[in-house]
């Protein structure tokens, strides 16, 4: 089966901001596929090109083998989820799903046909004859949904289609989303700025920096193995450390000096030097930590550390721990529960160990990713810390 | 860190719909409302209502002959108003104004879709350039156009240059100048309110139609237009109600084939100074405005009310 959709070499600029900067993509039929970014990365540039919304400056667009950068939005085979649903609000839910129908002057019964089809999809029949200020958030959002896919659109695009929803509702339409996409399988194109969202609904994600893409990958491994410290400082939370490499141990491990903070050993996952300037990072669930010092081999970097924040979250807690010069999230999840086992607790001197093989090293960043380290983990990986809108418009 | 809190609290896969709520808040007027629309309430009292009252109540008096009102109460002048030259007169003030309320809207509404779309000093530009025609005086402005439209007038002599015009052709004193002018009258009264219509308008809908398959024009047709209805409604308000009564745009440029209503109610206060017939025509007039506008309202509260019914299925 050859390549779907496929961006090729895509460029586009608004005055002096290149917005999307010589994309290519390939994405596989009835894929599920984010875009994923901070505001202003190019992604919705991207998805409104698809959308024939934008021509891009240069580079070209293929659905299906057939090019079509140039087609007006009505002539292709592409819908979209736009961010405020875009419901008419002159027309009820049933004339909206009727909507791309009509105009395409389908005979009566079979617009009545599908359209019933479409609201028991979302379940939304009782409200057929609702019109859009009468229904909630949630409700416009399928709406919004019925209303492209009765078309049989070869592609749906979403322009971060929960963003407007509150959390609750968001999580709710995440699995109606991924419900919807194993029932319709066609390709969706999704666009976020929100990690969490994409990483549960795709197949594959593209994350977009810059208008460039920096990572594409399965969640899987976008989460395990970012390719730069852009990406893994987006994705998730981790620590970063900077260090240069001081010795190439072996073929698999090397030791890194940190300014302030113990050697540690590394795996040697990019063709490192000695004297080499690397960061380094560890996501916050790979540490141990324990009031006891274990022997472990020396594959284990075991560090000394004090406890300066404890954060009870039921299914784990999280730790912030000072050592060295380094302020460290730990996460530890909640295995078995002992009574007898005494806590760690506040001002606690504790050790805390990984594997080598737990952290990976990234070629130092451009100087725009320095403020983003700058930023807590925390204010990162969540929801709703980013507003979504003016991206790269 | 709030909203990470939430996300390990929430029970996976519950499906959160909320019922959807009334929406509709009856408004209740409090007295502070009351006191605050109070004085222009009392105006409006004052100086239109009691005086059309009196224009009413004066087509059911006798004229006496010096041109005052006699004693006594008489249908006399509504019996004068069957006048066979009246329907002539009624149909022309109707078609007139209509046609020029639709071509004021013709012209409107594409003006008014650029200047919700072209950039903030343009549009500024633009709505000046609409609105400086009101600094001249309404009558110099229409006796420029009868200097224009004049058998010697620059307009005139432009067209029969170009051999669009015959020259033996008259351009004044008829329904078509009158038409023009007319057009040219109330042509900012009609852009103004579609303006702030569709100065409103979501154009994202465009886009969502066009996504949707739509061709521009259809777009615009089901999209844009029904968008801006209200704004649609207030301009053909605003130019179809002053273009029925008017009075000096046909008496300046038009003929005596082109006299509207305006024009006899004129004609009967000062040149027979018969008020009584003057009141009957004006009060017709003023029931002919009033009537139609009284059914859109209360047929548009009435759909208010009522949520909207699923007459597309049928």
């Amino acid at each position: 089966m050859g390549e779907f959709l496929e961006f090729d070499n895509v460029s586009k600029s608004f005055g002096t901001v290149r917005a999307v900067d010589a994309v290519s993509l390939r994405i596989k039929r009835g894929e599920f596929f984010s875009l994923l970014g901070p505001s202003g990365c190019g992604k919705t540039t991207l998805l409104r090109m698809l959308g024939g919304f934008e021509k891009p400056d240069c580079g070209r667009i293929f659905l299906d083998g057939n090019d079509i950068t140039d087609l007006p939005p009505n002539r292709r085979q592409v819908n979209t989820i736009f961010q405020n649903y875009a419901l008419f609000p002159h027309l009820s839910v049933w004339e909206n799903i009727a909507f791309g129908l009509r105009v395409a002057k389908r005979p009566r019964h079979e617009i009545q046909d599908e359209v019933a089809r479409m609201l028991k999809l979302i379940r939304m029949e009782e409200h057929a004859h609702k019109r859009p200020d009468q229904i909630s958030g949630g409700q416009k959002q399928r709406v919004a949904i019925a209303r492209a896919l009765i078309n049989k659109p070869s592609v749906l695009l979403l322009d971060e289609p929960l963003a407007a929803l509150d959390l609750k509702l968001r999580q709710h339409m995440l699995l109606e989303l991924d419900i919807i996409h194993d029932q319709v399988g066609i390709t969706f194109l999704y666009v976020t700025h929100d990690q969490g969202e994409a990483m549960s609904l795709s197949d594959r994600i593209a994350v977009m920096h810059n208008g460039k893409v920096e990572q594409l990958g399965t969640p899987g491994e976008i989460y395990e193995a970012p390719r730069s410290s852009f990406v893994a400082a987006f994705i998730g939370d981790t620590n970063f450390f900077e260090g240069t490499v001081r010795e190439i141990i072996s073929q698999d491990y090397s030791r890194l000096a940190i300014d302030g903070f113990p050697d540690v050993v590394v795996f040697n996952d990019k063709n490192m030097r000695c004297g080499d300037a690397v960061y380094f990072s560890v996501r916050p669930e790979k540490f141990r930590i324990s009031r006891e010092k274990r022997a472990l081999d020396d594959k284990h970097n075991v560090i000394a550390a004090t406890v300066e924040d404890i954060i009870y979250l039921g299914s784990h807690t999280k730790y912030w721990v000072r050592a060295g010069e380094y302020r460290l999230a730990i996460n530890r999840q909640h295995v078995r529960f002992l009574l007898d086992e005494q806590p760690i607790r506040w001002k606690d001197d504790v050790w805390i160990w990984w594997h080598a093989d737990d952290g990976y090293m990234l070629e130092r960043y451009s100087e725009s990713d320095e403020n983003l380290m700058q930023v807590p983990p925390e204010a990162i990986g969540e929801n709703g810390t980013d507003t979504p809108s003016g991206d790269a418009r | 860190m709030h909203a990470e809190h939430d996300h390990h609290r929430l029970p996976p896969g519950r499906p959160a719909t909320p019922a959807p709520g009334p929406r509709v808040k009856p408004a209740r007027t409090t007295s502070a409302e009351v006191l605050v629309t109070a004085p222009s309430m009392l105006w409006l009292l004052l100086l239109f209502c009691v005086p059309t009252l009196i224009v009413f109540a004066i087509t059911f008096k006798p004229a006496d002959l010096y041109g005052g009102i006699g004693p006594g109460w008489t249908l006399q002048t509504l019996r004068s108003l069957s006048n066979p030259n009246y329907p002539t007169i009624i149909w022309r003030t109707i078609w007139i104004s209509f046609v020029a309320t639709a071509i004021c809207l013709a012209l409107s509404v594409p003006m008014a879709y650029h200047l919700a779309r072209v950039t903030p000093r343009w549009r500024q530009l633009l709505l000046l350039l609409t609105i400086v025609p009101f600094w001249t005086s309404f009558l110099i402005r229409i006796f420029a156009w009868k200097a224009l439209l004049h058998p010697e007038g620059l307009f005139k002599q432009a067209l029969v240059f170009l051999h669009l015009v015959r020259p033996d052709a008259s351009l004044l004193y008829n329904a078509e100048a009158v038409l023009l002018v007319s057009v040219y009258t109330y042509l900012p009264f009609a852009i103004l309110p579609i303006y702030a219509a569709a100065e409103k308008f979501d154009f994202g809908l465009i886009e969502a139609a066009l996504d949707l398959g739509a061709t521009r024009l259809q777009a615009f047709f089901k999209v844009f237009l029904p968008g801006i209805q209200r704004g649609l409604l207030n301009a053909f308000l605003m130019v179809f109600i002053p273009s029925l009564g008017s009075y000096v745009i046909p008496d300046v440029v038009g003929g005596p084939n082109a006299e509207m209503i305006g024009n006899k109610i004129a004609q009967r206060v000062f040149v027979d100074r018969n008020l009584p017939h003057a009141s009957g025509l004006a009060a017709f007039l003023t029931v002919a405005v009033l009537l139609p506008m009284l059914i859109m309202i209360i047929h548009q509260t009435r759909a208010e009310k009522q949520p909207p019914t699923m007459r597309e299925v049928a």
